[in-house]
Parts: C-alpha cells; structure tokens; sequence
C-alpha cells in the first residue's frame, strides 16, 4: 500500500480509474434499474412494491461498506500513518451518509404499504439511524479538525470506535425480536431466499452503486489533494514575497 | 518494539475492549431492546397488565374471525413454541397481514389473558420470489365485490 502514499502516483492511477469506475457504473445502474423496475416479476406477497429493494438494499450495503473503509483508512491512519489515509477517510464520509439516508428514506417508503408504518423504533432502524448521525458526527469531527490544523486523530479515532455500530447492525434482526425481516442473502454461506430472476437484478445493481461510490471517493480524493497542494503552492509564494520585500 | 507495532499493539487493545464491552451491553439488553414479546416470552415472564406492550408471532392457519360489525376480527398469534396468544382488533389492517404470516400488535392485555390491540403491523419474512413460485394460495389477492 506504501507504493501509493506518494500522492503523485497514486493520481497517476486515480484519474484514469475515476471516468471508468463513474462511467461503467452509470451504465450499470441504468441496465439494472431498468431490468428491475419492469422486467423483473413483482413479488408473491409484496407485488409491486418489492421494487424498492434494487434501490434500498444497495444502499444499505454501502453506507455500511463506507463506514468499513473509514475504520480500515483509521487504522492505517493511526498505526501506519499513510499520508493518503486521512484523505480517503474524509472522502468517503459524504457518500457514505447519502447511502445511509437513501437506504433510511427508501426503507420508510417501503414500510408504509408493506409492514404498515412509516418508522418503528425497530433494532434494525434504530441502528442504521445511528449510523446516518456517526456520520454527520466524523463530518463535523473531520471539519473542525481541518479548521484547527490538526493531525486528524480525533477523527480517526471516532472512526475505529464507531465501526461497533456495524455488527450491531448486521446481527440485530438476530439478537432481537424486529419488525424488520432476517436476513435473505448469507455470503458465507453462499445462500439466498431471494428468487434468481430478482437476485441477479439486484446484484448488478449493488455492483453498479458501488462501482459509483468508489468513483465519488477517488474524485473526492483528488479535489482533496488538489486543494492541499493548492494550499502548499500559496503558503511558498506568500513566504517567498514577504522574503524579498524584507530584502529591499 | 518499532514504535509502528506498539500503536498496532495498542489499537488492537482498545478495539478488542469496546468491541468486548459492546457485545456484553447488547447480550445485556437482549430483552428490554426487543420491538416485541413472541407469546412463547409472555407465557414464560407472565402478562405484562400494567403497561401497553407489543407481542408479535404468526398469524395461525384459520384463526381470522370477523365481526357482524365489520371491522373487529379476532385471531390467534402463536410462535415456535406451544404458546398462543388470542388478539382482538377494531380497525384497518395492513394488506399484508394474513394467515401464516407475521404480525405485530401494540395494544394491552386483559385480566382474561385476551390482548386488545389498538395497532397491528405486518412482518414478512426474508423470502422474495415471483407469484408462480410462492406457496400455494398466498398470492392471489382479494377484490372487493
């Protein structure tokens, strides 16, 4: 990983990598959307409606995976100290809290014909609530550490603590009688009750949101790098030009 | 040590102890974090009287009975274990609730062991596939006549 601490290559790699990952995953969630929104069959029990599930559980998945990358940027931030590391931590922290509330603001929909209730104070909601405001939090965490001029520690540090909240999440339609369902895809396991003609849909869909994501992080990255090369550029010329006016 | 190992040493620490006290908070709050008590709980902690509570279960097989009035029905919710639950509702329920699905109540129990609900939510599980898939009977829908 140490090979890209030299920002200079790692925008090497990150400016071609950004139009391909924005590119192909429009493309995709324009092909899966479409496939699932009038393709795929509607529900036995659900009808229609199961159609928010190609928006919602993507959504869900990747405010969840951001907050999985700003702990593991955290760490390598704190132990390793990789100079790329904080930025990429800031840079996910805004799509990730848009996935978050996605995720909430499609659920809330879905609720309302389905479980009949727009919002309960449910394991699984209540959890992912607090994620959206873990969010906001290492936003405005991130924020005023910037303005102070400090290391980012604080921030990274809020980053590794708050990644409890992520198996709370996943295990709390286990731990808990929820009004929220279990869970229909099991990785490990390679299982899944969601029928194939709806499964793959929403699998290319999730690629398609990630593919987005990850193309929103690298571009919010780079503005990063940008600016504070920006910031450097400024600090050298304003040094240089009080240097010269002490030497007249 | 290289003082890189030691703050991985250390991050490892502190990460195993809130992760540590996180989980014995959460096995902690096993009950009182429940959305709703499965009748299998009310009849092994008894009937919560005092208070308004929400149960939760399935809706047994045959067990929907509707009012002259039209708009009370009584059904029975049971779970894994012998333990049922005899509901009483007045109003809308959700298009979802039906027999052999789930349900969850909000209402308060009776002296008799009846529990009036004064709101029901539907509960669906984790399966989702097309209507020529799904169990027999379940998927066609009502009209009204």
């Amino acid at each position: 990983m140490h090979v890209y601490a030299n920002p200079a290559r790692f925008l090497k790699i990150a400016r071609p990598l950004t139009g391909l990952f924005g590119w192909a995953g429009v493309a995709l969630i324009g092909v899966a959307l479409a496939i699932g929104l009038f393709l795929a069959p509607r529900d036995y029990l659900q009808g229609e409606s199961v159609r928010i599930i190609y928006v919602h559980v993507p959504a869900a998945w990747l405010g969840m995976a951001g907050w999985t990358g700003i702990a593991v940027a955290s760490l390598m931030q704190l132990v390793w100290r990789h100079p790329l590391a904080a930025v990429a931590g800031r840079a996910i922290a805004v799509p990730g809290a848009v996935f978050t509330f996605v995720c909430l603001a499609t659920g809330s929909l879905w609720g309302r014909p389905t479980w009949g209730t727009y919002w309960e104070w449910d394991g699984r909601m209540t959890s992912m609530l607090v994620l959206l405001f873990l969010y906001l939090a290492y936003i405005a965490l991130a924020g005023a550490e910037k303005e102070k001029g400090g290391e980012g520690r604080i921030t990274a540090i809020f980053g590794l603590v708050g990644a409890v909240n992520l198996p709370i999440i996943r295990y709390s339609v286990v731990w808990w009688n929820t009004l929220h369902q279990g869970q229909s895809i099991d990785i490990v396991q390679g299982r899944s009750s969601i029928d194939s003609s709806m499964l793959w849909p929403l699998l290319a869909s999730a690629s398609g949101f990630t593919l987005l994501f990850g193309a929103i992080v690298l571009m919010r990255m780079r503005a990063e790098l940008a600016r504070q090369k920006l910031e450097a550029r400024m600090r050298r010329m304003a040094a240089a030009s009080s240097g010269s006016g002490r030497a007249q | 040590m290289k003082p890189k190992n030691q703050r991985l040493v250390l991050v490892v620490l502190a990460l195993v102890a809130v992760i540590g006290a996180v989980l014995l908070a959460m096995s902690a709050m096993r009950d009182q974090a429940a959305f709703f008590y499965a009748p299998g709980d009310v009849a092994r902690k008894g009937l919560p009287l005092d208070r308004a509570v929400r149960i939760g279960g399935m809706v047994r097989q045959g067990s929907i009975q509707r009012h002259p009035d039209g708009v009370t029905i009584d059904f029975v919710v049971g779970d894994e274990t012998q333990a049922t639950i005899p509901v009483r509702f007045a109003g809308i329920t959700p298009d979802l609730f039906r027999e052999n699905s789930g349900v969850v109540a909000e209402g308060r129990f009776q002296p008799d062991g009846r529990f009036v609900a004064s709101e029901i939510l539907a509960k669906h599980d984790e399966n989702y596939m097309p209507p020529r898939l799904g169990p027999q009977g379940q998927h066609k829908t009502e009209t009204l006549e």
